[in-house]
Formats: C-alpha cells, structure tokens, sequence
C-alpha cells in the first residue's frame, strides 16, 4: 500500500496511479460528427464533444436514446459508421481491434449490470488485467486489497459474485476499473436499479476519483439526483467523505451532455442547464 | 442497396403481363434477404474460424485456458462417448451376426464391427455426442457473456475474447474429440465383442482375431483423420453461435439450438466430403 495513500485517506485508492494529465494538454475525447445505425436505424447522429484532462461529463438523456452506445464508441467497443473519435489523441474509429487493446488498458470502463466474470472470484476479477500481464501473485494480492479498500469491501476478496448485491457488484466493478491506474473512466450507469443509499455510496466512490486523483470520466445516468450531487459537491480527504460546496458553488470541471433522438442537444455547465430555454430539457429536468 | 430500395425496385411493372402482385414481391424479397444473410453469415463465419486458428501461431496464448477446456471436454464427455461407443458395437454385433449366419459368415462378425466403428460409426456417433454436449454449452456460454456484457468487459480490459476464449476451445476440442474417438472405437469392439460370445455364444478369441487381422492402416487413418474436422466444427460453431448471441436470454436459447443443430449437420456432411476423398485417395485393398 502506497504511503500518500494509507495516511491520507481511510479507504486508499491503488497505488503507484499515473500523475493527471496536464491540463493544457490535448482533449482526452473527441468526437467530431460521429453517426452510427444499427440494422439502418440511425442511433446517434453527428455527435461531436470533447473530454478535457479533470474533466467529467455527466451523459443524460431518456433511456435507449443511446447513451451506452455513445459510451461504447469511446474505447472502440462500437465502432462508427461515420465521424472522428480520438482517445489519448489518436484516432480509433478505423483503428485495428489488435491496436485498440493496449490503448484500452489505459481507460477504466464501468458496466451497466458490473459485468463481473461469474465463474471467477472478486479477487481474479478485480486483478484480471493484472493476471493477463503476467504480474506476480503477491503483488496482486497487495493491489487487490488496496483496490477492494478504495471501494470498501476488502473482506469480498474471495467471494464469487453471484454471492454479492447488485450494490456490492458495482463497486468490485469500480475497483476493477481502477485497479489498472487508469486515465480516464467510463461509468456506464452505475447507479442504476440501486436504492438511494447505495446510489449514493457510488457516487462517492466516483467524486473520491474525481477530485483526488482527477481521472477524467464521462459518466452515463438518467438520474438526475446522482448528476446535481456530483456537481453540488466535493470529495474531502481529511474527512474520509463528501461533503457540500457552499450555496450557488458547482464544480467547474463537471459538466452535461444531453441525447435527445440520438442527436446532442446540450453541452455546458448546471448553471447552463438550469437555465436552458430547450423544451425537452426543461422536461427531462421537470 | 437498402430494403426499401430494393423493394421500390421491384414496383409492380405497368406492361401487360410482366406484372408482379404484392405477395410475389413480398416472397421475392424474403429469398433475396435470407440469401444475403446466409452469405453473410458464411463470410463471417469463415473470418471468424480463421481468426481463431492465426490466434494460435502469435502471443499471447492463454494454454491454462486449453488444459481446462481439454477436462471439460475430454474427462466431461467420455462417459456418454464411452457409453454410445460400447452400445452402438453391441448393436452392430446383433444385428450383423443373423445377416452373416445367412452367409455362414458369423465367424467375421468382429471384423465387421471394427472396421465400421474404426471408419465410420466411432467419428460420427463421437462428433454428434461431444457436439450435442458441447457445442450447446459453448454457445450457451458466450451466448450469456456476450448478454451480460462480459465479453465487452474482457475487450475493455485490453484481453482478446477470441484468444481467451476461442481459440484454446478450438484447439482443446479437436486434440479430445481424437483420444476420444479412439475410446469409442475401442469400447465400440468391446461391446461387439460383449454381445457376440455372452449373446451369440462365438469365440471371443475368434472375434478379436477377426476384427485385428483385416484391419488396414488407410481404415485406421480415415478413423483418424475425420474427428480433427468434426473437432474443429464443433467448437467452431458453437463459439461463433455464441459470440454473435443477441436478444437477451431468449437469444442464448436460439444461439444454443443453431450452434448443435448447424453442428450436428455439418458434422455428417463433411464426413460423407472426407470419407470420398480417402477413399479417392486411399483406396481400400
């Protein structure tokens, strides 16, 4: 376990994480006019956005309007009939699958359900990039523990997952996502189906991320408690928990992207978004 | 050419008697698009078994993933293998032993029972057993991977679903279904065997020697030679039946039943492909 790690916080994040990137750096995402159909059926069409370095990009929209898929484009899981997308500054949208592997290991992806392995334990599944790469046993062990920490549920580590709750499935998803250092998260609604509590466990776990080790993410929710809370408030070290930024205060790195038929409709601050005169976002907020 | 344009296409034509009613561009329309599917589905099946068999000659290869496919595979079907060999000797003893008495050639039952189960019925009956067994629950398999977006998880931790999975199926499948074949062979002539002294009361010794001394090596090798096909389809359909899994789990169940069924078939048909061949090539004495 890392010495920043264990004093600063209760439940320590992964060690040895890859510094933020710069903030002047190049975007970590761009889209340029992505479309994509599936059996003819437009799903998105002429996406274009960008993820800066700290930056969080909350993905609203209605379900089935694309926001998984949109998500999936990211780190070539789908790839696009048409449009740019660059990740880490290059160019996947014709990029070998072969290639995209080793750019993939450099972002963390959090799945829908989990997409926990059911026929391997918490402990292979958080460590299975580790494994992959040959790493030794105990230093997966260590790293293991360390990631089962950041999440807490150190004592899940020889469980299987059909043994865990949906709640608990989620957050050995997270610690999976993590464990890799990575420089950018993708959440695919990862409070979605869970109840208010753990709702809101998971989305600590995901400011913890946010604001002490500044890893870029977009995150997927039709939830808009979930999206007010991560922009209303902030991770404290000290204290081991979030806590609320001051009345009228938001978090000038976390912003909102809107789908509405596959199209993007809004892209800006909560300030923006409250404050839009768009009739289908004034809805979806209402 | 989109559907919709194929159909406008297909408009019915105002010259006398060249005129095509709705349900005729309806039906022409259905063959045209099951026939572009079934090209469709050759062009990626045949990607996908090549893609499967390159894995094999590059890094990384997953071989603890081999060894546990070859348990399950080989150990897990060997009793129904076993069983279906020795039954289906036994059988071919009962029913050949009164055509041959006809003859006054009883005595020759044992070479028959060996040269059929060792050239044709010990391949088939082992591909159809592993493949009803196992190219089910192959396709079951990733078919739920690829519904729970497991498949898409391993992709998105940097690790080859193709090699993980796959390939060591592909490869353990077809080295089983050898030993395998041979086991039901074996048990095949046992069970003639069985039948023939406690059941026909013949000479046991008789029966071996028969079914030993007329066995020729172009028999052993067409014995040989048809399981590394029906391995190789068994665990290539099954797993490109369940990586193309959609529709939840209602599509598991459909992925399931295509991958034996197109198996199964397949599995028959290249044998009769590879029996002419052999034959053409090692003619029997």
């Amino acid at each position: 376990m890392s010495e920043t790690s264990s004093n600063a916080s209760p439940n320590p994040a992964p060690s040895g994480r890859h510094p933020a990137l710069p903030a002047d750096a190049g975007p970590v995402v761009a889209f340029s006019n992505v479309s994509i159909a599936f059996d003819g059926k437009p799903v998105l069409q002429e996406i274009s956005f960008s993820l800066a370095p700290g930056e969080t990009r909350i993905l609203l929209g209605p379900a089935g309007v694309g926001k998984s898929v949109l998500l999936k484009l990211v780190n070539g899981l789908v790839r696009p009939d048409q449009g740019s997308i660059q990740l880490f500054g290059q160019e996947i949208a014709d990029m070998r699958e072969e290639t995209l592997f080793a750019l993939r290991t450099r972002a963390g992806m959090v799945f829908q359900e989990g997409a926990l392995f059911d026929s391997l334990s918490v402990r292979d599944n958080v460590a299975y990039q580790l494994i992959a790469e040959r790493v030794r046993d105990d230093e997966i062990d260590a790293r293991v523990h360390e990631a089962l920490q950041f999440v807490e549920l150190d004592d899940t580590f020889a469980l299987f997952p059909s043994s865990l709750s949906g709640g608990m499935r989620r957050r050995v998803a997270i610690a999976r996502a993590l464990i890799h250092q990575p420089e950018l998260i993708l959440y695919d609604s990862p409070t979605g189906g869970l109840d208010p509590v753990t709702s809101t466990t998971i989305i600590e776990l995901v400011m913890k991320e946010r604001d002490v080790y500044h890893t870029p993410s977009i995150l997927v929710t039709h939830r808009l408690q979930d999206a007010f809370t991560l922009c209303t408030h902030q991770f404290d070290e000290d204290q081991g928990h979030m806590v609320t930024l001051p009345q009228g205060v938001t978090n000038p790195n976390t912003t909102f992207l809107m789908l509405e038929d596959g199209r993007l409709i809004f892209d800006g601050s909560l300030h923006n978004l409250l404050h839009t005169d768009n009739k289908f976002v004034r809805e979806f907020l209402e | 050419m989109r559907y919709s344009d194929h159909a406008r296409s297909f408009q019915p034509s105002t010259h006398p008697g060249t005129s095509r009613s709705p349900a005729n561009l309806m039906a022409t329309i259905t063959i045209d698009r099951t026939a572009k599917q079934l090209v469709l589905t050759v062009q990626e099946y045949s990607l996908f078994a090549h893609r499967a068999v390159m894995n094999l000659f590059s890094a990384p290869r997953y071989w603890p993933e081999f060894l546990v496919q070859s348990d399950i595979i080989g150990f897990g079907s060997a009793t129904i293998v076993l069983m279906a060999g020795f039954f289906t000797g036994g059988v071919l003893a009962l029913q050949s032993a009164a055509t041959l008495a006809q003859f006054g050639a009883a005595a020759v039952t044992g070479r028959f029972v060996s040269i059929t189960m060792i050239r044709e019925l010990g391949p088939v009956l082992t591909g159809i057993m592993v493949s009803g067994r196992n190219a089910s629950s192959m396709a079951s398999e990733l078919g739920s991977m690829v519904v729970t977006e497991q498949i898409d998880a391993m992709r998105a931790l940097g690790v080859d679903p193709m090699r993980k999975l796959v390939t060591p199926r592909l490869f353990s499948c077809i080295t089983m279904l050898l030993f395998l074949t041979i086991l039901a062979d074996a048990f095949g002539i046992f069970g003639g065997a069985a039948v023939s002294v406690f059941m026909n009361h013949q000479d046991g010794t008789q029966y071996f020697s028969q079914a030993w001394e007329h066995l020729r090596y172009p028999d052993i090798i067409q014995g040989l030679v048809k399981p590394l096909f029906s391995g190789f389809i068994i665990a290539s359909i099954g797993c490109f039946y369940g990586m193309r899994t959609s529709g939840g789990t209602e599509g598991v169940g459909r992925s399931t039943i295509q991958a034996v069924v197109t198996s199964s078939v397949l599995i028959i048909f290249v044998d009769f492909l590879v029996t002419q061949v052999l034959l053409t090539l090692l003619p029997p004495l």
